[in-house]
Parts: structure tokens; C-alpha cells; sequence
């Protein structure tokens, strides 16, 4: 197993040179560059944005300036952003990272509960109406043409209903005196929720041998005084309304983020469930004469887990590179609407810096879902 | 000798032989080989048929495609006879009488656009399109798919690390933003779309799973009695490994389709591909004149896209029951 990591490690460091080197070439190849990007300005002569060129460096030639990227890449230099300039570039991503995490990681564990729970259901309830009917509509929400559903979205229930504001991050008229940075706030939010995540799986881990009623009850009362206490931590600090306003344009991208994927996991649940309910410790389980709720939920669905596990991990490992449909849509300032405008205005630092977070992100995650499988699955082995 | 030695060979689904009396499997001896691979080919068919008919996701599902294959048979009927093409073309034609955008109507079953053409004469044209390029990007990945799949579980060692590898460096890239920036390379049109597609899901991740089932073909008891036999290499994986995978690569299939229409509308969308009209281009044309976000001129966005969702919904209902086909531990009895 170790050598079977530190082989991958290796590999892994090798795709992802090619991965950098592939990604330069093809920005490279794009026709044009960053200074075709001020061609509206009438005003702007050849001189200037020759001059801008020169300035920024891409008047010499493709692969000399490659090397030179790489070359400072080595030295952990990520250089500035063209068209945030002067920004650094991993000040914009440490800036946009978290926002894309946040809204893509909420969406991608809620979306696989409610799939968990559905597909579980209807594994459960096979051949009827209940089951044809939940899959169709699934499946339809899960190939829904995404900036149709979006839109659809926000007219029903930011335009007409007027829930939720219609897209971006915050509202101006509400932080206006606000004494603080909307991204300090946002990245208290995002601790919080992690660190709330983290105590209620290590509650939920430790009364796992309490019987019957009374781990039910200390579940609840244990979960339900956590979130208290983060209440009690907020509201004080005088930034409670501004989270609150945060939350308040997150609901909406995160509720249609999970219609649109929770197919996916209850279709995976629903078949790996299929698979469990033919084994013969569930028959077993039958013939003890015990209750449907506890064969399903006990002996099938936990050990159906397996696959949505790994599943999951993928997800949340692909969750930095966003959608860069659904920022678009929701006009939510992250990484995925970071990498198309990088594209589109040919801001190769930018986009460098951003494809690397999220190479490095995916190609890890690749390997630790493999390692996952081979850990819960005790018959797969890594020679 | 040879015949007896072919005999042997995998017959079309192996299990189907062994189902067969012995009287009536000594008939088969006498025929000719090709008609006992037909009426085996056609059991199969039949049997599978009738797994797939007694699931009715599948049959929505094909319902749908039926459906939008009949609305593609007919444009160019309609344009022959019925309709005029100066006012009903998809991409030229004007109704001088109305004032456009109009609402649906007698004339115009689902109104015109901003433009004053025809918005059904628009979906009906832009329908066939969008199945060729998804047949032609599901062929291209899983002829791709397949035979990498398995060359590299056959082979092992290092084939199989370069392809994983590949299809590693391929995944991590963000699909849609490789491909604005290859919009911003070459002209895209369909079929180089199609192309790319194909290319992509094939070497990625289509590959990663069907490799996988290919290991577990690799290790069955027929392949490695072919290779006692003297089977070369070439004739294992041509004769046993990728029959036996084509069920799971024609489950790929339809979810490639999925895959190709839907990365054609966002691309359309976004204004960057260089087609005359498609659903994702009639979207396009409704956020760029205004209308986007105006639902009282619903008819503008709604048909086009529903039938994105619907198609896509469509090929992916199919793979669905077919996966129910396919797999034994799926299936009810």
C-alpha cells in the first residue's frame, strides 16, 4: 500500500508538469493576447498597446516566457493578475477560493444527503408509480440545461416571488458601514460551518453505541445545543447581520445546485442498494422478523454506502473548480467565473494560477479516492 | 477442425449455448455457422428486449427519442410541401404580416422569434442536428473507450499507467473552459465539436470505467483457456474481452449523447460556436436581443429549452434501463 502511494505520488507529479505545460500551450495558442482586450478603446494607439505588451511582457517569445513562468512558479511566485492588476494572483484566489468552496461543498453534501435518503427509499419501493416517477423527474432535473434552469430559478423565486436577491454576493446597502471586509466575515462563515460539521460527526461517532431512544435523543439535544451555541457566538458580535445577508444570497445557487444533483447520488444509492438487498445476510435479517426500517436502513443501506462515499469524495474534490455556468448565472464571484474570464481575456497568470489549485485539488482527490476504496472495501488490494 | 475450434470461440453470449438441449444443440452443429450466430444473435436480442420493455424508464425514455427522431423526419417534409420557405426557414425566413416577436398561433404554432422566423420550423431543423452530433461523439468515444479500455487492462504495466495517467491529465482539466479556449483556436463547428467531445470522453473518463470492467473480464476462466488454447494476444482482446464489454460501452454511449448535446447548448449559449441555428443558438438569440429574462414572451426560451432537457433526459432514461439489462444483480427475479 505505501509503495503503492509513493508510486502514484510520482506519477502524479509527472501528469501534472504535462498538466501545466499542456494547459500554457493551449492559452498560448489562442490568437491574439491580453492587449487585443483594449481594441474597443478608439483612443489606444498601436504604440500603447505595443507599449502594454512590452510592459507586461508579451512581446517575447512563447516558450522563453514559459520557462520563465515556470522558473518562478518553482520559486512559489504565481506573479500578477493582467486584468486585476496589480493584484497578485494568489491574493485573488485566496479571495475567490473560499466563496466557490462554500457554495459548491454546502451544495454537494446536501445534495447527497437528500440523494442517500431518496435512493434508499426507492431501492425500497421498487416497481412502483412512486419510484418511475421520482426517477424521471430526477433525471430530468439532473440533465436540465443549467443556465435554462437557472434562469428559471431566479425568475420564479428572486424576480416574482422575491425570496431571495436576484444573484451576487452581497447586498451594497446593507454593508455600507459595515466595519469589516465582507471576506473576513465570509471566512469566519466558512470556519464556522466546518468546525460545526467536524463536532457534529465526532457527536454523532461517540453516541453510536447508545441504545435505541436514548441516542436519538442525546443526537438531537447534542446537535441542537451546538447550533445554539454558534447563535450565541454570532449574534453578539455585532456581524450576525452580515452573515445573515451572506446566507440570504447563497440559499438560492445552493437549492438549485442540489435539484440539479441529487439525481446522481440517489441513482447510485437506489443501484448499490439492489445489489445489497440480494445478499443473504438481509435475508437473514428477514427472517429474524425484523422491522423494514431497521433491514434498510441497518443492514442494507450501510453497506450500500460504499460506492457513494467514494462518490462523494470525488465530488467535493472537483467542488474548487466550481461551475462556471452556475457562477455565471448567479453572477457569484468565485474561482469558476475567475477561469472564464481568464480565458476570454487571455490573462495567462491568472488562469495558470487558478488551473494549478484546482489540477493539484483533483489529481489528489483522484488518489485518495482510490486509497478510500481500497479502505472500505476490504477485498481490494493495491499490490 | 476449424469449425469445432470456432464452436469453442465465444459464440455471441456463451450462456445462451449452454441453455440449449443437446438435441437441438447437435442440430446447430449441422448448420452453418453464421445462421446458428444469427438465431442466437436474434434469442438474445429478444430476451434483452423484452428485460428492457418490462421497465418503463426505459420506455419514456425511448418514447422521447421517437418522438424528437419524428420531428426530425419531418422538417424537410413540411419545408417541401406546406410550409414556404420564404416565410418558414429556419434561418431566413420572415412573416411580413406580424409584428415579432408574436405569440403563438394558428400560423406559427409556437410563435416567431425576434427575428420573425419560425420558432417550431427552428427546433424541428435544429433536431437532426443534434443527433448527429451525438451519435457521432458516442462512436468516437467508445470506439476510443473501448479499445483503450482493453489494451490496458489486458497488457497491465506500463500501457496501462500511460493511459490512466492520460485520462487523469484530461479529466483535470475543466471541460468547458478547454473548450472556449479551443473556440478561440479554431473556427468550432459541429462536426469538430463532435469530434472533440468524443476524443475527450473517450480518453477520459468513459476509459477509466470501462477499464475496469475490463480487469474483471481478464481474470475469467474463457480467456484464460483461449490463451492455453494458443489465442495470440490480438485474438483475445478482438474475440473475447471487447464483446464482452460492449453492453457497458453502450451504456456509455447514451450517456455521451447526453454529454455532446449539452455541451453543445452551453457552447451555442455562450456564443461560440459557429453553427446557422440550434437549440442552444435559439437560447442564444433570445439573450441576446433581451429577451432572456421578459416571460411574457415565454415562447421564445421554453421550447428550446425543454427540448434540451427532454433529449438529454431522453438518452439518459435510456441508459438507465438498459444498465438494468445489463447488470444481473439489477434485475427483479
Amino acid at each position: 500500500m505505501f509503495r503503492f502511494i509513493i508510486r502514484r505520488l510520482m506519477q502524479i507529479m509527472l501528469t501534472f508538469l504535462l498538466f501545466l505545460a499542456l494547459s500554457y500551450v493551449l492559452i498560448e495558442a489562442m490568437p491574439g493576447d491580453f492587449a487585443n482586450v483594449f481594441l474597443q478603446d478608439s483612443k489606444l494607439t498601436l504604440e500603447q498597446r505595443n507599449a502594454i505588451r512590452a510592459s507586461l511582457g508579451l512581446d517575447r517569445p512563447p516558450q522563453e516566457r514559459f520557462f520563465i513562468y515556470m522558473g518562478a512558479l518553482l520559486r512559489g511566485d504565481l506573479g500578477i493578475s493582467f486584468q486585476y492588476y496589480p493584484r497578485r494572483v494568489i491574493d485573488v484566489i485566496v479571495e475567490r477560493a473560499p466563496r466557490t468552496l462554500m457554495l459548491f461543498i454546502s451544495s454537494t453534501v446536501v445534495s447527497f444527503y437528500v440523494g442517500f435518503f431518496a435512493g434508499k427509499v426507492l431501492a425500497w419501493r421498487r416497481g412502483r408509480v412512486l419510484e418511475y416517477v421520482t426517477t424521471v423527474g430526477g433525471v430530468t432535473l439532473y440533465t436540465v440545461f443549467t443556465p435554462w434552469f437557472g434562469l428559471m430559478m431566479i425568475w420564479l423565486f428572486a424576480f416574482t416571488l422575491g425570496w431571495f436577491p436576484i444573484g451576487k454576493f452581497i447586498t451594497p446597502s446593507v454593508w455600507r458601514r459595515a466595519p469589516v471586509e465582507a471576506n473576513l466575515v465570509f471566512n469566519w462563515m466558512l470556519l464556522t460551518a466546518l468546525g460545526i460539521s467536524v463536532l457534529i460527526v465526532v457527536w454523532l461517532w461517540l453516541t453510536r453505541r447508545m441504545d435505541g431512544r436514548r441516542r436519538g435523543v442525546a443526537r438531537w439535544a447534542g446537535v441542537g445545543a451546538l447550533l445554539v451555541a454558534v447563535l450565541a457566538v454570532w449574534l453578539p458580535s455585532g456581524l450576525g447581520r452580515y452573515a445573515l445577508n451572506i446566507l440570504h444570497h447563497l440559499a438560492l445557487p445552493i437549492l438549485t445546485l442540489t435539484l440539479i444533483s441529487f439525481a446522481g447520488t440517489m441513482l447510485l444509492t437506489r443501484n448499490s442498494m439492489l445489489e445489497t438487498l440480494r445478499e443473504d445476510y438481509i435475508t437473514t435479517a428477514r427472517a429474524k422478523g425484523l422491522p423494514d426500517h431497521v433491514i434498510r436502513d441497518k443492514h442494507a443501506a450501510r453497506n450500500a454506502m460504499l460506492p457513494v462515499v467514494t462518490s462523494l469524495v470525488f465530488s467535493l474534490a472537483f467542488a474548487l473548480s466550481g461551475g462556471v455556468i452556475t457562477e455565471g448565472v448567479f453572477s457569484w464571484p468565485g474561482m469558476g467565473e475567475v477561469l472564464l474570464q481568464s480565458a476570454v481575456t487571455q490573462d495567462i497568470p491568472m488562469m495558470m494560477g487558478a488551473l494549478i489549485f484546482t489540477g493539484i485539488f483533483a489529481l489528489l482527490a483522484h488518489l485518495v479516492a482510490d486509497i478510500l476504496y481500497a479502505f472500505l472495501d476490504p477485498r481490494i488490494r493495491y499490490a | 477442425m476449424t469449425t469445432n475450434k470456432r464452436q469453442n470461440a465465444p459464440a455471441i453470449i456463451p450462456s445462451e449455448l449452454t441453455t440449449l438441449d443437446p438435441q437441438e444443440r447437435a442440430q446447430l452443429r449441422k448448420q452453418a455457422l453464421w445462421r446458428v450466430r444469427l438465431r442466437l444473435m436474434g434469442q438474445s436480442l429478444h430476451a434483452n428486449w423484452r428485460l428492457f420493455t418490462e421497465n418503463p424508464i426505459g420506455l419514456i425514455g425511448l418514447s422521447i427519442i421517437v418522438f424528437y427522431g419524428c420531428l426530425a423526419l419531418a422538417h424537410p417534409l413540411l419545408m417541401g410541401r406546406v410550409w414556404s420557405p420564404s416565410i418558414y426557414h429556419p434561418v431566413t425566413g420572415f412573416n411580413p404580416l406580424l409584428a415579432h416577436p408574436s405569440p403563438p398561433s394558428a400560423q406559427h404554432w409556437l410563435g416567431t422569434d425576434p427575428f420573425g422566423r419560425d420558432i417550431l420550423s427552428q427546433l424541428m431543423y435544429s433536431t437532426s442536428s443534434e443527433f448527429i452530433l451525438g451519435m457521432v461523439a458516442a462512436l468516437l468515444t467508445v470506439t476510443i473507450g473501448t479499445a483503450i479500455g482493453a489494451i490496458a487492462a489486458y497488457y497491465g504495466g506500463w500501457v496501462d499507467t500511460l493511459f490512466m495517467r492520460l485520462a487523469d491529465l484530461v479529466i483535470t482539466l475543466p471541460s468547458l473552459v478547454l473548450l472556449i479556449v479551443l473556440s478561440g483556436i479554431f473556427e468550432l463547428n459541429l462536426p469538430r465539436l463532435a469530434i472533440i467531445i468524443g476524443i475527450l470522453s473517450g480518453f477520459g473518463g468513459t476509459t477509466i470505467i470501462i477499464k475496469s470492467q475490463a480487469l474483471t473480464i481478464k481474470v475469467r476462466t474463457y480467456v484464460e483457456a483461449a490463451r492455453v488454447a494458443g489465442g495470440s494476444h490480438a485474438h483475445i482482446i478482438m474475440r473475447h474481452i471487447i464483446p464482452n464489454l460492449l453492453p457497458l460501452t453502450f451504456l456509455y454511449m447514451m450517456f455521451t449523447v447526453t454529454d455532446a448535446i449539452f455541451a453543445e447548448a452551453v457552447l451555442s449559449y455562450f456564443g461560440l460556436l459557429n453553427v446557422r441555428m440550434s437549440w442552444g443558438m435559439m437560447i442564444y438569440t433570445t439573450q441576446s436581443t433581451g429577451y432572456l429574462l421578459n416571460m411574457e414572451t415565454w415562447w421564445l426560451i421554453v421550447p428550446s429549452g425543454l427540448s434540451i432537457t427532454l433529449l438529454c433526459a431522453a438518452f439518459y432514461l435510456v441508459g438507465r434501463a438498459m444498465d438494468e439489462v445489463i447488470n444481473p444483480r439489477l434485475r427483479k427475479r
